[in-house]
């Protein structure tokens, strides 16, 4: 290690600037290509309909795949700093408020594949992490996640996002202080406190910022590619339901008036599983066609939140009794935010 | 050389333990492949992300796929040659 940046961490950097300037260029000129582009094609003028639609796709496809490309490589820089270990570390020695704040936000910033909710739930409680914090953590990744939050940006605007974090983030938190309030221990597997798990590990690998830039290109190529198809789909959806389709569809039995609506989304949520990708381009389908913005955004919430794969692969640490009580205490955030939703927007 | 993968079963791991197997063939490395499949043993190694894999009893990464080529480094740098070098 020396003081002076050697040449692969500048040449690194530079690139990083290179990107970054060509990344503005393309988002500042974006609206004039979408409208050139339209020019182009034979017939169809940027004033009728038809045009007005390709051009709201083609403009909406390149802004999402930007956004996209900035977060996930910003997320992914970050996550270089901290580990899952480091996390469980922070999270063992916090207070109740702090922690849990704590809990959700590296929640946020710590994705992971649903098959490691298990080992992370069982190294976290191992550790001597509260159980409500490591109910926090592992409610708050799947349902705040950048994807998620870019695709809600693009879909309902940067405010709707904006409610969405708070709200998810506050899912996330009064869940876990509840679990972790009403004293469940009792109904975690007896032997997930057994286990003696390794808290000390070396042989983390020293990273330079040559090696973040490097794993941030892999993970945007790796996200961009898993979900572009969705996000086409959606958006090109998107883009009809703003052209043509009738605005009241479901506004009769889903709109703002009828009570029922939230539940019976967050119910049909529970079983469904998909990523936010997946959902937000259907989420967005049936909120132009008149379901109610909380109502949709509960549903997309109950889906990525509570999913039938990982409550049965939960159940091998957590009792039946805790897993329905985790379901109905989650499921209740959601209902009160998607009502919250409702009547605020 | 005793490498372990350690997963549920999910897409990354068995892509993972496939690419593994790839490594190793590329490297010439004979290598005995188990998996680990029980979070009693997950947990033992302190991993929490999966899938991982186990050198002997070095965990040398976990919650990550990468690809075949990353790994073949990775398990050069393992395997009984670099040893000599230290």
């Amino acid at each position: 290690m020396t003081t002076t940046a050697p040449p692969r961490t500048r040449e690194a950097w530079a690139r990083f600037a290179g990107t970054a300037a060509l990344w503005v260029a393309l988002f500042v000129l974006n609206g004039r290509f979408a409208d050139w582009l339209v020019s182009l094609i034979p017939g169809v003028t940027e004033d009728g309909r038809l045009g007005e639609v390709i051009r709201f796709f083609i403009y909406d496809t390149i802004k999402i795949g930007l956004l996209l490309t900035a977060v996930v490589f910003a997320v992914t820089v970050l996550r270089s700093f901290i580990s899952v270990e480091r996390t469980r570390d922070l999270l063992g020695g916090r207070g109740r408020v702090v922690g849990y704040a704590l809990a959700a936000a590296l929640g946020v910033v710590m994705p992971f594949c649903s098959c490691s909710a298990v080992p992370m739930f069982i190294g976290f409680v191992a550790a001597g992490v509260p159980l409500g914090m490591t109910m926090t953590f592992l409610i708050a990744s799947p349902l705040v996640n950048e994807v998620a939050v870019i695709l809600v940006a693009g879909s309902f605007g940067v405010e709707v996002a904006a409610l969405y974090v708070a709200t998810g983030l506050a899912v996330a938190v009064v869940s876990g202080a509840v679990i972790g309030r009403l004293g469940l221990e009792r109904w975690v597997e007896p032997f997930v406190f057994a286990v003696r798990t390794p808290t000390a590990r070396g042989g983390a690998p020293r990273l330079d910022w040559a090696d973040r830039f490097a794993a941030a290109r892999v993970e945007v190529r790796a996200i961009l590619g898993r979900v572009w198809p969705y996000l086409v789909a959606g958006i090109a959806i998107g883009a009809v339901i703003h052209g043509w389709a009738p605005e009241d569809l479901f506004a009769r039995w889903a709109g703002e008036d009828d009570p029922l609506a939230v539940p019976i989304a967050v119910l049909f949520g529970i079983p469904l599983y998909s990523n936010a990708a997946g959902t937000i381009p259907l989420v967005e389908a049936l909120n132009a066609k008149g379901v109610a913005l909380g109502t949709s955004i509960a549903f997309m919430m109950s889906v990525v939140a509570l999913s039938l794969p990982e409550l049965i692969l939960l159940r091998r640490v957590l009792t039946v009794r805790l897993l329905a009580t985790f379901v109905a205490i989650v499921a209740t955030g959601i209902l009160i935010t998607g009502y919250l939703l409702n009547v605020i927007v | 050389m005793e490498l372990k993968v350690l997963g549920i079963g999910c897409a990354n791991c068995q892509t993972l333990e496939q690419r593994a197997r790839e490594a190793l063939l590329q490297l010439g490395v004979a290598a005995d492949v188990t998996k680990v499949t029980d979070f009693d043993d997950i947990a033992a190694y302190g991993v929490m992300r999966l899938p991982a894999l186990v050198v002997g009893d070095k965990v040398i990464l976990a919650g990550r796929v990468p690809k075949t080529e990353e790994l073949v480094s990775l398990l050069a740098h393992e395997s009984p040659a670099p040893e000599v070098e230290r």
